[in-house]
């Protein structure tokens, strides 16, 4: 049981870390908006990315070209 | 009917505004619509009508004109008192959105104005509605931001990001922090509070157990000195002011089961409570940081009353015009008020008349008739024709800022029931300490080597966390359930009062009825069919912008030629329709037109009646009215016979008034009111004993709402309504209101049964704990399990 002696300190580490990193994320701003983040990852401007729609992209544009 | 793509409004008969969107020609109703969905497409943005989950709102045509004074906000002294300058040309202000009705019109006005060139960052809060903007001034201007804004159909006011709001966010930021500490404290400490617990009976190296004491009181030093300071700060402030809050039991507790495991730590011996500590301080900044977050959310909404008042005004020079800001304004400036516009400031008309809506202060729905010499009082819209006025009164003095300052008196003088029950927990809270400190004192004399594990185990057992939690739990669970439903409790005492209600007062433009004008009936008095009689009122009635006016075109579309069209403030329209000369109006005002008397049984319905009449006889009657809500009737009887009695208060006219009362049977109703009058009616009421509910929707409402012992504002009424009435009822369906009181009565009911039980278990265990016969551990055992008990009975309240 003696390694508790090293676990627990490591344990308050990790805890003062997490603290920290919670106190940035106040300090950034994160918690300002909580609602709109949600929304925001669905709306992204991935569209063109998507294989799909790329062909779909490609293609309207090769349509353009005189053939 | 066809519906219109951007807004859902239905589309006018024979009317075509096409715009393609991916491919498929969709209609739009009207030009406005068209013109902003062509925005939208043009500029690539056509997923904004994939991803939105509500209509997107008509654009206000009347606005259309105010965008042209758009520049004035580029002005160095109009930009000053919001705007900050970052390095070199790089600016950045606060905007207030006014349109946005969900997350793709956030994404939307993101995508298009971060588009812009000179445009450097633009963030959208989705929550407060409010946008950080940060630009170039050498490359765009900030008039060329808010017109792109406008151009999809949304509007934008810069706004002062005042002290309070940073106050606020510093306030927040605080909380938020405390909160963090005391949870991630309250985990550590517990997982080591669990290996102790189960040492008792597995057997634990003593060297490990004071090294798991001091680890424990390590983690718990944050979590007293600085999340719970705030308890410590206002229970000193209380005993500075000779008073007992709730806040002096926590911080005892707090304090000594600190001390006592502090001292148990440190000398070896006796029992800790780090984990019972920790806990309850993070349950408790756990509730009040949900009551920090609806008070700002309701005080944000009283600092956009200001916006009522146009930021430009057009000052007249000699033959000059000139668009100055409201704050460049001076006594005695004469100003041109263009219909459509807000009356930027009080004053008396010098030249023309019009019909000004004024139901910003007398809550009336249709506009009253201003001509020379009248007062007309700033933010007050003008609905017919030019005026030229001169400025009396400026600022602190306007009609608009005294009624923000009834409000602001109103607010401060309302009854609060939540001090009272402060008092009762202050007299509860005395008894304990004296007992504790006779408890003490008696255990001194007798046995000192006990006195103080006994006198803990009674400050313990007796921690008033059943009893302080018995109220909010049960708040909470009836907030989150009525919220679904539709009503937003926004001040932490409403539940309870509304519970307590026996008197329901309401008032009725907007709130009883849905606030707009329609057409109800249309009664042919020659040989002329619904139809026609229809098309050419509308005809006469065509580019005017009075209620009246919109009531009858509204479902119809004339394709006959007008001219010569004239508006008489007050009394009606006159139009040449295809070579006739028509009128539109009062029986009085027609009639001067044809010498034809008019008789005619619907004259006396107490309605707004309106008739046509060309040169030679009487046409048609149009019956308007201010429809009623659904269910408005059965809301009222369903309050009737829950013995409360039902009140009308209005500002409108009596013959208006009257005809509601009876259709709803109301038997008390007042037309006619000012806002004080409302107020003083309230206040005789309460002085009767009565306890009062008020449910109001306009700007005129917000005193009385402040004053009355709990008070409902209508979800489509104004931001100032929300921000002084207790509960806001988001979906605006009266029968909400009925089902709220039922839920308060339930709610209260299970405070009542959690409190005697709290009480309860305090009386059987403060003598077992005095005698010596609980032990510290079976006491926090005792105090979390009432505790517990008292959260699961709350929750029945969420089924």
């Amino acid at each position: 049981m003696n390694i508790l002696y090293l676990l627990i300190p490591i344990g308050l580490v990790i805890l003062g870390f997490a603290v920290w990193v919670f106190i940035w994320a106040v300090r950034s701003g994160q918690y300002e908006d909580l609602e709109g983040p949600a929304y925001r990852i669905l709306m992204d401007d991935d569209d063109p990315l998507i294989p799909g729609n790329q062909n779909k992209h490609n293609q309207s544009a090769d349509d353009d070209k005189p053939s | 009917m066809n519906h219109c793509y951007h807004c859902d409004l239905p589309v006018p008969p024979g009317k075509s505004y096409p715009v393609e969107i991916n491919g498929v020609q969709q209609q739009m109703c009207c030009p406005g619509c068209q013109a902003v969905a062509k925005a939208i497409v043009d500029n690539g943005l056509t997923d904004f009508y994939q991803y939105r989950t509500a209509k997107s709102r008509q654009p206000d045509e009347a606005l259309a004109e105010l965008l042209n004074n758009l520049t004035l906000y580029d002005q160095p002294e109009v930009q000053k008192s919001f705007v900050q300058h970052d390095s070199g040309e790089t600016r950045q202000a606060s905007l207030m959105l006014e349109g946005i009705v969900c997350a793709a019109c956030v994404w939307l006005n993101e995508r298009h104005v971060n588009a812009l060139p000179g445009v450097k960052e633009f963030r959208i809060n989705y929550s407060t509605r409010r946008a950080l903007v940060k630009w170039d001034d050498a490359e765009i201007h900030l008039s060329d931001i808010l017109k792109a804004i406008s151009a999809i159909g949304y509007i934008a006011h810069p706004f002062d990001a005042s002290r309070q709001e940073k106050l606020q966010k510093r306030e927040r930021g605080r909380a938020l922090r405390g909160l963090a500490i005391a949870g991630l404290g309250a985990m550590q400490v517990m997982m080591l509070a669990v290996a102790m617990y189960a040492s008792d009976s597995e057997g634990m190296d003593e060297g490990l157990r004071h090294f798991m004491r001091w680890i424990s009181l390590v983690i718990t030093l944050p979590v007293v000195f600085y999340s719970a300071a705030p308890f410590f700060k206002s229970a000193w402030r209380d005993l500075k002011y000779r008073q007992l809050g709730m806040d002096v039991p926590v911080s005892l507790a707090i304090g000594l089961a600190f001390a006592a495991s502090a001292w148990g730590t440190v000398t070896q011996q006796g029992e800790i409570y780090f984990d019972s500590v920790t806990m309850f301080t993070f349950f408790l900044l756990g509730g009040r940081y949900l009551e920090m977050m609806a008070r700002h959310r309701a005080g944000q909404a009283a600092e956009e009353l200001i916006r009522l008042l146009p930021v430009t005004a057009t000052r007249v020079v000699g033959q000059q015009e000139q668009v100055i800001s409201a704050s460049e304004l001076h006594i005695d400036d004469v100003l041109r008020v263009k219909p459509g516009e807000t009356v930027p400031a009080d004053g008396r008309i010098i030249e023309g008349s019009s019909a000004v809506d004024e139901s910003l202060l007398s809550g009336e729905s249709m506009p009253v008739s201003r001509t020379v010499g009248d007062r007309i009082i700033g933010g007050s819209i003008n609905t017919a024709s030019p005026l030229l006025m001169r400025v009396e009164q400026l600022g602190e003095d306007t009609v608009l800022s005294s009624i923000v300052r009834l409000l602001d008196r109103a607010q401060t003088e309302k009854p609060r029931l939540a001090q009272l029950a402060d008092r009762l927990a202050g007299w509860f809270v005395a008894v304990i300490l004296i007992l504790a400190g006779i408890i003490a004192w008696y255990w001194w004399q007798h046995d000192p080597a006990h006195a103080f594990h006994i006198t803990l185990s009674v400050l313990v057992v007796t921690c008033p966390c059943a009893l302080s939690l018995a109220t909010p739990a049960a708040l909470v669970a009836a907030t989150g359930r009525l919220t679904r439903l539709g009503l937003l409790t926004t001040r932490g005492h409403a539940l309870e009062t509304l519970a307590r209600v026996n008197h329901i007062v309401f008032d009725k433009t907007g709130t009883l009825t849905e606030g707009e004008l329609t057409l109800e009936q249309i009664i042919p008095l020659a040989q002329l069919s619904e139809e026609q009689v229809h098309a050419l009122a509308a005809a006469v009635e065509t580019g005017s912008e009075h209620p009246v006016a919109q009531a009858i075109t509204a479902q119809i579309n004339t394709s006959m030629s007008v001219t010569n069209s004239q508006s008489y403030t007050g009394r009606g329209m006159q139009a040449t329709v295809d070579g006739h000369i028509y009128r539109l109006g009062t029986p009085e005002f027609v009639s001067e037109l044809n010498q034809q008397p008019l008789q005619h049984q619907a004259l006396e319905w107490s309605k707004g009646i309106i008739v046509l009449g060309d040169a030679t006889r009487m046409l048609a009657l149009f019956v308007l009215s201010d429809k009623l809500r659904e269910q408005a009737d059965s809301t009222i009887a369903d309050l009737k016979s829950m013995k409360i009695k039902v009140s009308l208060l209005s500002g409108d006219r009596e013959e208006i008034v009257n005809s509601i009362a009876n259709k709803l049977a109301i038997s008390h109703a007042r037309a006619g009111l000012l806002p004080e009058q409302k107020l003083a009616a309230i206040q005789t009421m309460q002085q009767q004993g009565e306890i009062v509910a008020m449910v109001g929707d306009g700007v005129n409402d917000a005193p009385v709402l402040a004053a009355s012992q709990v008070s409902i504002a209508m979800g489509s009424g104004s931001q100032i309504a929300h921000a002084s009435a207790d509960m806001v009822l988001l979906s605006s369906r009266l029968p909400h209101i009925v089902e709220g009181i039922r839920m308060s009565r339930r709610t209260l009911s299970i405070i009542k049964q959690n409190l005697i039980w709290a009480l309860g278990y305090n009386l059987v265990a403060l003598p077992l704990a005095a005698a010596g016969m609980v032990a510290p551990w079976m006491a926090a055992i005792g105090m979390s399990a009432s505790s517990l008990i008292v959260v699961l009975n709350a929750l029945r309240l969420t089924r």
